[in-house]
């Protein structure tokens, strides 16, 4: 009797036209994930934000002005092709990192990471954070914490775990019951904590998942790119950093122009040729 | 007071002196120590690095001591493999200038990781992918083959000598020595490199990503090619400032001009192709990212085309020509210019390829990062500095290490008298 067979490929979907910067799923997520903070936040480089907000602007002055906030996560990224060599994992000498082939997911093993860094440099996106201090709590929160999740010790590095642990449950109890997860099962605690509903998390090898009805991922290499494989289809999602070939498993939604072409660097006139580009609408996968 | 243990014939300065200059750098050492201990006991948040700067001082020194250690093994693979006799008259000392740099370069990694505890899991869990893993294991091989490198010298210490078994391990550990120096080699060559493959691999790193051959990055070749190329010129810089402190002449022309020499073709060489190298990244790779030269060199407050240009030219083409051509390479004025130059050239190389990197903003809406390091960090740099001093003064009083030493000086002592 084996359940859970099928290899799983969760996803997010962010709509940015949705967030609102809030901040919900900062908060969620530290207190889900037992994120330690510091006595004094002011210096923002050295603190932990595993899921962090981003404000970027147009650029232009008023009244043209448009804002937008861009929530962060760990990317999850599956590497040039789509073959688990993600920037970090690719690199980490100890194996402290690790891609899951059966679920997507990068994972980070604090007991076996002895913290040389290499991983946070790998990673464009900024999404690892070092503990530079030992994690302490004010008197009595110690009881808030999740039992669930570990808190991290001095000198090793951690990033967003799309709340593994809600998995490993949702796994044990669809084992129990002899039957496969199911979408709503499995969330991670910045969706859910999403008051606007622009955070949508799913898994992208399910086409009956939200997330892959929206995103509908090219599962081909893009022409002229055979780094990049799961482009969206969705003229109005796009990926962060896509071009590089990291092929993150987080994307973005946006009606506007300029917060799709702020996803990713371009040359003079790039943009314009490659702003109608989607993954085939047709697809054999 | 210590003369017993003074190579026979070679004149030192009183031993109160010698031990005052060791008690000064002595301080120095252990003010580096007790910023070690802090970085131990209290964490890496003694540092100024953060979330952006995983990679800072440290291991831009780790890479420069590296790089600038490589005449250790380019000078033993000239004279063991290559049988350029000439070369016995430094090659002992080029020896103990890589092993402090090795050893050094250990030191600072031992300081650099967050878990010091745990360093071993890089050999127990080794990922075979990671380039981090391929140094660790040829960096600590090769630290091995040039303390065994070392040994024979030691040994030649006079009260050591003495001990027949002493005498005939020496004696024979010379002879097998070209086996050592083919196997730091071949070493040095994949560690070198894969520091090298650390910067380029990096694929979401345009700044540093470099295209492939085979699974190495160009990074990869280049660096190896740097080291052998200015190592040399650290050991002559060394060499100089031995000879100027202590006022001898330890080492006969011929063999500098020929170390020069091999070292200005090398250096140009590699400039040809590290040229190459960023002009077809510049104007192929980064653009197929989406990125211009540019955006590389612009809009922060440090890194301009300055660094571009003193690393290519001023410190690269020029010292590289300097040494080639022989009327500046045989003027010791000009010839101590170009070395200085290339010493510091590359330092610059792994410089950029360790800090440029990461205050090079990749996201369109992320911004430069700058950095200044803490004291801690500096004194923990200063500290191997220190160190690699003491050691070469102990060995330059003790060891046989200069082995003209006493025939270069003998006009000047006589005419003394
Ligand atoms: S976003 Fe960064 S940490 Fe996350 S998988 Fe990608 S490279 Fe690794
Ligand atoms: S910091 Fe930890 S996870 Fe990152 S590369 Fe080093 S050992 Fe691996």
């Amino acid at each position: 009797m084996i359940h859970n067979t099928k290899a799983h490929k969760f996803g997010m979907l962010i709509d940015l036209d949705k967030c609102t910067g809030c901040g919900s799923c900062m908060v969620s997520c530290m207190a889900e994930n037992n994120v330690p903070f510091k006595e004094d936040e002011s210096r923002k480089k050295d603190s932990i934000t595993w899921m962090r907000v981003y404000k970027l602007t147009n650029g232009k002055s008023f009244p043209d002005t448009e804002v937008v906030y861009m929530p962060r996560p760990c990317q999850h990224c599956s590497g040039i092709g789509d073959h688990g060599h993600s920037p970090c994992v690719s690199v980490c000498p100890a194996t402290a990192t690790d891609y899951g082939y059966d679920t997507g997911i990068v994972s980070q093993i604090y007991t076996r990471c002895f913290g040389c860094r290499y991983c946070m440099g790998a990673c464009p996106y900024h999404a690892r954070y070092f503990n530079w201090w030992d994690p302490k709590w004010p008197e009595g929160m110690e009881n808030y914490l999740s039992p669930n999740v570990s808190p991290r010790m001095r000198g090793v590095v951690e990033k967003c775990s799309f709340c593994y642990h809600r998995y490993q449950l949702a796994k044990d109890k669809a084992y129990a019951e002899e039957r496969e997860i199911e979408e709503m099962e499995y969330q991670t605690a910045c969706t859910t904590a999403c008051p606007a509903g622009a955070i949508t998390f799913g898994d992208l090898n399910n086409p009956a998942h939200k997330v892959t009805q929206i995103v509908k991922p090219d599962p081909h290499p893009v022409p002229g790119n055979p780094k990049v494989v799961g482009k969206s289809r969705n003229p109005k999602v796009f990926r962060l950093l896509e071009r590089l070939g990291t092929n993150t498993k987080v994307y973005y939604m946006s009606e506007r122009e300029w917060v799709r072409k702020a996803g990713d660097n371009y040359l003079d006139g790039e943009w314009d040729k490659v702003k109608n580009h989607h993954g085939a609408e047709t697809s054999h996968g | 007071m210590d003369s017993a243990l003074i190579p026979e014939g070679a004149k030192r300065c009183e031993f109160p002196k010698f031990m005052l200059g060791i008690a000064v750098v002595g301080a120095v050492l252990l003010w580096g120590v007790y910023a070690m201990f802090l970085c131990w006991f209290k964490g890496l948040n003694q540092t100024n690095m953060n979330d952006y700067y995983g990679f800072a001082l440290w291991i831009w020194a780790d890479l420069a001591v590296i790089a600038i250690g490589g005449g250790a093994f380019f000078t033993g693979l000239l004279k063991y493999i290559f049988k350029i006799d000439e070369l016995k008259n430094i090659i002992n000392f080029a020896v103990i200038i890589g092993f402090i740099c090795y050893s050094s370069a250990l030191l600072i990694l031992a300081i650099d990781i967050g878990q010091p505890l745990r360093g071993w899991f890089i050999f127990w869990h080794a990922n075979v992918h990671s380039m981090l893993t391929e140094v660790a294991y040829c960096l600590s091989c090769y630290f091995a083959v040039l303390t065994i490198e070392f040994i024979p010298n030691i040994l030649e210490n006079r009260q050591l000598n003495k001990v027949s078994f002493f005498h005939h391990l020496a004696h024979n550990m010379h002879g097998v020595m070209a086996i050592f120096a083919a196997t730091g080699a071949f070493l040095s060559f994949f560690h070198q490199g894969s520091l090298g493959g650390v910067a380029g691999v990096m694929f979401g790193r345009p700044f540093a990503v470099r295209e492939s051959l085979l699974i190495w990055p160009w990074t990869f070749f280049l660096f190896t090619w740097s080291a052998a190329a200015f190592g040399p010129c650290f050991t002559l810089l060394v060499t100089k400032i031995t000879e100027a402190i202590t006022g001898k002449k330890l080492v006969g022309d011929k063999t500098v001009h020929l170390l020069a020499k091999i070292s200005g073709w090398m250096i140009t060489t590699y400039m040809v192709a590290k040229i190459i190298d960023t002009i077809y990244w510049a104007t192929v790779t980064a653009p197929s990212l989406g990125f211009t030269l540019d955006h590389f060199y612009s809009n922060n407050a440090f890194y301009g085309y300055w660094i571009l240009f003193a690393e290519l030219i001023v410190c690269g083409l020029v010292p590289g020509l300097m040494l080639v051509v022989k009327s500046t390479r045989e003027n010791p004025k000009m010839r101590l210019i170009a070395i200085i130059l290339g010493v510091i050239g590359v330092c610059l190389n792994r410089w950029v390829m360790v800090l440029q990197v990461f205050a090079v903003p990749v996201m369109s809406f992320d911004n430069w990062a700058l950095y200044i390091p803490s004291w801690q960090e500096v004194a923990t740099t200063v500290l191997p500095v220190a160190y690699g001093i003491i050691l070469i003064a102990v060995s330059y009083r003790y060891l046989p290490v200069f082995p003209q030493e006493l025939e270069l000086n003998k006009p000047a002592e006589a005419a003394a008298e």
